[in-house]
C-alpha cells in the first residue's frame, strides 16, 4: 500500500452555529473523542476518529461561525486552523462543511469563504427533514452540480446519510474537488496584487490567495503578522491602499465581500433551492408569543430558573452526602491498614483521598445543571433566555448569556464558569468568570449556618437570624455589579463584541445528545480540575500536618486526663503547625476585622476549600475535626473562648461584629482551590491569580468594614 | 427619497424595513453583512425583549436579535 495513503486524514468539521454541527460530529466519532485546547489559546478542540470508516479519518470539529472574519478566538482559530497555520496541527486533508438545510444560501457564505483557502469541499445539508417540514425544496444533485462538490442530505439526530457523507468525503480527498469560487471583479485581483507587492516589498513570505482575500477584507492583522509583518510597521497605508483600489473600482470595501458572495450565492442556489410561496406560521412562532411574552415569558423565565437552582441546591444534596459517607468510609477502611505509619496514614486520608472527595462531592451538582444547559440549548430555549435578560446585563459588560453562569454560581462556581462557554463575546466571558465566583455558593452555607447559629439568632432572634442568611446571599451580587462595569471600564481593553443572537427554531431535544453533553463536561472536570484540586489539597495537608515533635504528644500524654487527650494532642500540634505559625504571623493583618489567631488560621486553612473552617476550627479548639456546622459543642466552645492577652485580654472573642466580618469575608473571598483551577483553565493563570487577589482585597476591607462599623454601631 | 432613513428601536412589531447602503465599519456591520443583512435587504421587526431591548428581527428565513446600540451602526429605512 502506498505510505502516504496510510496517514490518517485530518477533515475539518466546520459549518455555523445552531445547524446541528455537534450532533454530527457526536455521529461521527461516537464516544472516541478528545477535547483538548489549541496551543496558546483557551479554545476548546474536539476531535476524534471517524468512526467505521474505510480510510482512517481523523475529524476535528471546529468552532461554528458565521464568517472567517476573525473577531473572536473561535474565529481565529478556525481560520488558523483550515490556513494551516496553527502551531503543531496539520493542514486539513478536506472540509466537511455543514448546512442547515433551512437556511441554504447563508450557511454556503462560510462554505465560499473557506473554497478560497483551497480545499476540498463537500457539503452536509443537514436537518433537511425540517426543511420539507417548513416547505423548502432542495435539489441536492442540481446543487452539487452547480457548487463542483458532493451535496449529501443529512438528519444527524438520526444518523441518516452519515454513510453517503463518509464515501463523498473519501472521493472529495482523491478528487481535490473545489467549490465553485466567486468570479470576483477585477479591482479585487488588482488589490490582493497589491498586497502581496507590498508583502514582497517588505521582504516577506508570501500568502495564499485565500489569505489575501481576508487581509484585504477583514484588514486582518494577525494574518500579516503570521506572514512575518515587523511589529514596528505600520500595516494601515498597506490595507488602507488596497481598499481604496476596491472604492476605486466601484465596490465599497466594508460590504464589498458580502455583497459579491451573497450575489454569486444567489445564482448557484436559484433552481436548486425553492422556497414556499406562502410563510407557514411555525411552531416556534407560536411558542414564542408565550415564552418571549413580557409578563408570561419572563415568569416562565424564572420558574425555569427556579428550578434548575433549587435542583442544584437541593436535589445534589443527598449525593453529594452520599458520596462525602462514602469518602469517610474508604478513609476509615484505609486508616487502620496505615495506623503503623501515622505521617503515611494522614496524607493518604486526609490529603489524597479528602482531596479527590473534594473534587468527587461536586460532581452531582455539575451533572444536574449540565443537565439542563444541555436541555436549554438542545431546545433552543437558551436563546430566548439571553434574550430577555441581555437589558438586565448589558450595561456593565455582561450579556445575557451571563445570566446562567451566575445563577449557577449560588450552588457552586465551578459549573457556573464551566458554562460561560456559551457566551461567544470574549469580554463578556471573561468578565463572568470573573466576577461569578461573588456569587454565594453552596459552600458557603455551613460558615453561616454556624456563625449565625452561635451569635446572631441568640442575640436577635430567628428573624434577623433568616435576614442575615438572605443579606450574605445578596452581598456578592451586590458588588459583582460594580465590579463587573469596573472591570470593563477600566481593565479590560479587548475590543466589546455585538450581541448578535441567532434565535434558532424550538427543537425537541435528544436524550442521548443532552447526556452526552452533561457527561462529557463532567469527565473534564473530574480530570483537569481535580488533579489540582488534589495537589492543593495535599500542600494545606502538609502545612497543617508539619511539624510534629515527639516531645508534644509526650507531655500531654503524662499531664492530660486520658479520655480527651487525642483530642489535645491534635489541637496542640496544629496549634504550632506551619500554618498556625502562618496564622500567629499573619494575624495582625487580620486585627482590623477583630480576628484572632485561631480565626486567622482558620481563614488560611480555608483556602483551598472554604467549608474546612468548620473542621480547622473543631481541631484548633480541641473537640475534633469530626463536626459540622450545627455542633453545639463547637458553638459553645467559640462562644466562651476569650482572648488571652492584648488591649481585649479578658473580652470574648466572638462578639457579633466579628462574626459578622467572618461572614463578609467568606462571601466575598474566593477560597475554594477548585475554582481557581477551573478558572486558570478557562481563563488562563493570569486571571485566575487576578481574580484571586482582587476577591481577597475586597473580602479583607468588607471584613474590616463590618467590624469597624458593626463595633461602633453596635457597641458604641 | 421619500421614505426618511429611521432607527430600528423608532419600529414596531410588524414593521418592515430596508437596509439602506450607505454602511459604515462599526463591527457589529461586518457580522451582519456575513449574515446575509446586505444594503437591500428586507427585514421584519419580530419583537422587542420586555425590557425594550434588544429586538429581535426576521430576514432570509432566519431570526436574529440585536441590540439597539448595534442596530444604530445600520442605516434603515422603513417599508410601508
Amino acid at each position: 500500500m502506498n505510505p502516504v495513503q496510510r496517514r490518517p486524514l485530518c477533515i475539518a468539521l466546520v459549518g455555523n452555529p445552531n445547524t446541528g454541527k455537534t450532533t454530527l460530529f457526536n455521529r461521527l466519532t461516537g464516544s472516541r473523542q478528545k477535547i483538548g485546547n489549541y496551543p496558546g489559546v483557551t479554545v476548546e478542540k474536539k476531535s476524534g476518529p471517524w468512526i467505521g470508516s474505510a480510510r482512517e479519518m481523523t475529524v476535528v470539529d471546529l468552532p461554528g461561525a458565521y464568517s472567517l472574519a476573525a473577531g473572536s478566538p473561535d474565529e481565529r482559530v478556525t481560520l488558523d486552523f483550515l490556513a494551516g497555520n496553527l502551531a503543531g496541527e496539520p493542514r486539513p486533508d478536506a472540509v466537511l462543511c455543514v448546512v442547515d438545510a433551512s437556511n441554504v444560501v447563508r450557511n454556503l457564505y462560510l462554505a465560499s469563504q473557506v473554497a478560497d483557502l483551497g480545499l476540498p469541499m463537500v457539503i452536509a445539508l443537514n436537518m433537511h427533514d425540517a426543511a420539507e417540514r417548513a416547505g423548502i425544496e432542495i435539489d441536492a444533485a442540481l446543487l452539487a452540480r452547480h457548487l463542483g462538490i458532493p451535496v449529501i442530505p443529512t438528519v444527524a439526530t438520526e444518523g441518516r446519510g452519515v454513510d453517503d457523507l463518509e464515501k463523498a468525503v473519501e472521493r472529495a480527498v482523491e478528487s481535490s474537488s473545489a467549490m465553485a469560487r466567486v468570479p470576483w471583479p477585477e479591482c479585487v485581483h488588482r488589490a490582493t496584487h497589491h498586497l502581496a507587492a507590498g508583502l514582497e516589498k517588505a521582504g516577506l513570505a508570501a500568502l495564499s490567495e485565500g489569505e489575501l482575500l481576508r487581509v484585504l477584507f477583514d484588514q486582518d492583522r494577525a494574518v500579516l503578522a503570521r506572514a512575518g509583518w515587523p511589529s514596528d510597521l505600520d500595516p494601515v497605508p498597506l490595507l488602507t491602499a488596497s481598499r481604496d483600489i476596491l472604492a476605486a473600482g466601484g465596490h465599497p470595501p466594508v460590504s464589498a465581500e458580502a455583497l459579491l458572495r451573497y450575489e454569486h450565492l444567489g445564482h448557484l442556489t436559484a433552481d436548486a433551492v425553492r422556497f414556499p410561496e406562502k410563510r407557514r406560521r411555525t411552531w416556534t412562532e407560536r411558542l414564542d408569543t408565550v415564552l418571549t411574552h413580557r409578563v408570561w415569558g419572563l415568569m416562565i423565565f424564572a420558574a425555569m430558573m427556579l428550578l434548575v437552582f433549587q435542583s442544584i441546591y437541593a436535589w445534589a444534596t443527598p449525593f453529594m452526602d452520599l458520596i462525602d459517607t462514602g469518602i469517610g468510609a474508604v478513609q476509615d477502611f484505609v486508616a487502620p491498614l496505615l495506623a503503623s505509619w501515622p505521617a503515611l496514614q494522614s496524607l493518604v486520608c486526609d490529603g489524597v483521598i479528602g482531596g479527590a472527595g473534594g473534587v468527587l462531592v461536586f460532581l452531582p451538582q455539575i451533572l444536574i445543571l449540565f443537565f439542563f444547559i444541555a436541555l436549554l440549548e438542545d431546545t433552543g430555549y437558551m436563546a430566548r433566555g439571553a434574550f430577555l435578560m441581555d437589558k438586565i446585563f448589558g450595561w456593565c459588560g455582561l450579556n445575557g448569556k451571563s445570566f446562567v453562569p451566575m445563577l449557577s454560581s449560588y450552588a457552586c462556581a465551578i459549573p457556573g464558569i464551566l458554562t460561560t462557554r456559551t457566551i461567544e463575546d470574549p469580554r463578556a466571558r471573561l468578565t463572568t468568570i470573573l466576577v461569578s465566583p461573588l456569587m454565594s455558593c453552596s459552600a458557603r452555607l455551613p460558615v453561616y449556618t454556624l456563625l449565625i447559629g452561635a451569635f446572631i439568632a441568640p442575640a436577635y432572634g430567628a428573624a434577623v437570624a433568616g435576614f442575615t442568611l438572605l443579606a450574605m446571599h445578596i452581598v456578592g451580587l451586590a458588588i459583582a455589579i460594580p465590579v463587573a462595569w469596573t472591570l470593563n471600564r477600566f481593565l479590560l481593553h479587548t475590543k466589546p463584541q455585538p450581541f448578535l443572537l441567532e434565535m434558532p427554531p424550538y427543537r425537541q431535544p435528544r436524550w442521548r445528545d443532552v447526556l452526552w453533553r452533561m457527561w462529557e463536561r463532567a469527565r473534564e472536570f473530574i480530570v483537569r480540575a481535580g488533579t489540582i484540586i488534589v495537589a492543593m489539597t495535599i500542600i494545606i495537608w502538609a502545612l497543617v500536618y508539619f511539624p510534629r515533635p515527639e516531645a508534644i504528644r509526650a507531655n500531654l500524654e503524662a499531664v492530660a486526663p486520658a479520655e480527651n487527650v487525642e483530642q489535645e494532642i491534635a489541637a496542640a500540634y496544629i496549634g504550632q503547625s506551619y500554618l498556625a505559625r502562618a496564622g500567629r504571623t499573619l494575624q495582625p493583618l487580620f486585627e482590623p476585622a477583630g480576628f484572632d489567631w485561631k480565626i486567622t488560621v482558620g481563614v488560611l486553612a480555608s483556602f483551598p476549600a472554604r467549608e474546612v473552617i468548620i473542621a480547622t476550627l473543631g481541631t484548633i479548639y480541641g473537640i475534633g475535626a469530626d463536626i459540622d456546622e450545627s455542633s453545639s459543642d463547637l458553638r459553645s466552645v467559640m462562644a466562651r473562648d476569650t482572648w488571652t492577652d492584648g488591649p481585649r485580654a479578658g473580652q470574648p472573642v466572638f462578639t457579633v461584629p466579628v462574626a459578622l466580618a467572618i461572614m463578609v469575608f467568606f462571601a466575598l473571598c474566593l477560597q475554594c482551590g477548585a475554582t481557581v483551577a477551573v478558572m486558570a483553565k478557562e481563563a488562563g493563570w493570569r486571571w485566575a491569580v487576578f481574580a484571586f487577589a482582587y476577591m481577597t482585597a475586597l473580602a479583607w476591607l468588607g471584613a474590616v468594614l463590618t467590624y469597624q462599623l458593626g463595633t461602633r454601631w453596635l457597641e458604641g | 427619497m421619500n421614505s426618511p432613513q429611521v432607527l430600528l428601536s423608532d419600529l414596531r412589531p410588524g414593521d418592515r424595513a430596508r437596509v439602506l447602503p450607505a454602511l459604515t465599519d462599526h463591527p457589529a456591520n461586518a457580522r451582519l453583512l456575513a449574515m446575509g443583512l446586505l444594503p437591500g435587504t428586507e427585514i421584519r421587526v419580530v419583537q422587542i425583549a420586555p425590557l425594550g431591548d434588544p429586538v429581535e428581527i426576521e430576514f432570509r428565513g432566519m431570526r436574529l436579535s440585536l441590540r439597539r446600540a448595534d442596530a444604530a451602526a445600520v442605516p434603515w429605512e422603513k417599508l410601508p
